[in-house]
């Protein structure tokens, strides 16, 4: 697959836009092709964790490193698929550097029938110099042929609801 | 407000993106539960529609931290070494809980379990399992 090929790159812009966290979050994506995928959050004081230092909340590298390295599997996939993210692992380094931009670099290193792999760092210049490395593992064609809303459906689990008035549906 | 009340209330307060997200908690006891309300903002995938998977590790990450401010007065925010989430179900967009178990709250280290549900308590949406370094205050 050719680097920031057309595909990978609307899925990565849909992906960017079309996703209220990652547009209240300002991600946008770098680089894209070749099982990788470069993404940026910019530093702003409403995404601090620490307040004492200004450091970027863990949970924005989450965001981040997730967001990422999902692009990562799209870019190592030859037809798009839902995705969903099975398990997430973050180890975190060292703290970001206040008041900076931080990048997130994520490799889809394999590809089975089912699952994709994904190692992913975050790093303000030098991936070699990381704030936090991930592992990742994603379920491929996570939707399983169900329609868009199915989840708005109450959950199996969930004891019958009393029926709702004026049953919308 | 108990001193644990006025840890907990300090710590949610004092992180910009636990405000930035919503997430408040409430306190029964030493039992406390962290909540975040929906919100088109944490959306993650807008055809499901389902919240941001990043957004529940966050939300999980932060009640361990608000967990560890109730248990025990600390000398600063703890730092996290690591997290390991699991996704069991998407994220409806619904009001998601969470509550944390401190595993083991040392002089360094803690280990801290949490899990995120919707509707019902038994069936989670997500785990995380953290270690964090801590700095007690009466060191």
């Amino acid at each position: 697959m050719s680097e920031d090929n057309e595909q990978t790159r609307m899925i990565a812009t849909a992906m960017n836009e079309g996703s209220p966290q990652a547009r209240a979050l300002g991600f946008t994506t770098l680089k894209i092709g070749d099982a990788v995928a470069i993404l940026k959050v910019p530093y702003r004081p409403e995404i601090v964790g620490d307040p004492e230092t200004g450091v970027i909340a863990g949970g924005v590298m989450t965001t981040l490193l997730d967001h990422a390295s999902g692009q990562a599997v799209h870019a190592a996939l030859e037809t798009w698929t839902s995705i969903a993210t099975l398990d997430l692992r973050i180890d975190y380094m060292r703290p970001a550097e206040p008041g900076r931009d931080v990048m997130a670099r994520a490799h889809c290193y394999k590809v089975t029938r089912s699952v994709a792999f994904v190692r992913a760092v975050a790093y303000e210049d030098d991936p070699e110099d990381p704030v936090a490395t991930a592992q990742a593992t994603f379920m491929l064609d996570s939707s399983a042929g169900k329609k868009t809303g199915a989840n708005l459906k109450p959950s199996r689990s969930r004891p019958p609801a009393a029926k709702p008035k004026g049953d919308a549906a | 407000m108990t001193d644990a009340d006025n840890r907990l209330v300090a710590v949610l307060g004092s992180i910009p993106y636990a405000k930035f997200l919503g997430i408040t908690a409430e306190l029964a006891g030493d039992e406390m539960t962290a909540i975040l309300p929906f919100a088109d903002h944490i959306v993650g995938n807008p055809m499901l529609p389902a919240i941001h998977g990043g957004v529940l590790g966050a939300f999980m990450e932060m009640t361990a931290l608000a967990q560890l401010s109730v248990a025990a007065p600390l000398k600063r925010q703890p730092r996290t070494v690591d997290v390991s989430i699991e996704y069991l179900r998407s994220g409806r967009p619904v009001t998601t809980y969470a509550r944390a178990t401190i595993k083991k709250l040392g002089r360094r280290v803690a280990n801290v379990h949490v899990e995120a549900w919707q509707e019902t308590r038994a069936a989670p949406i997500a785990t995380l399992r953290g270690i964090f370094l801590v700095a007690p205050s009466e060191e």
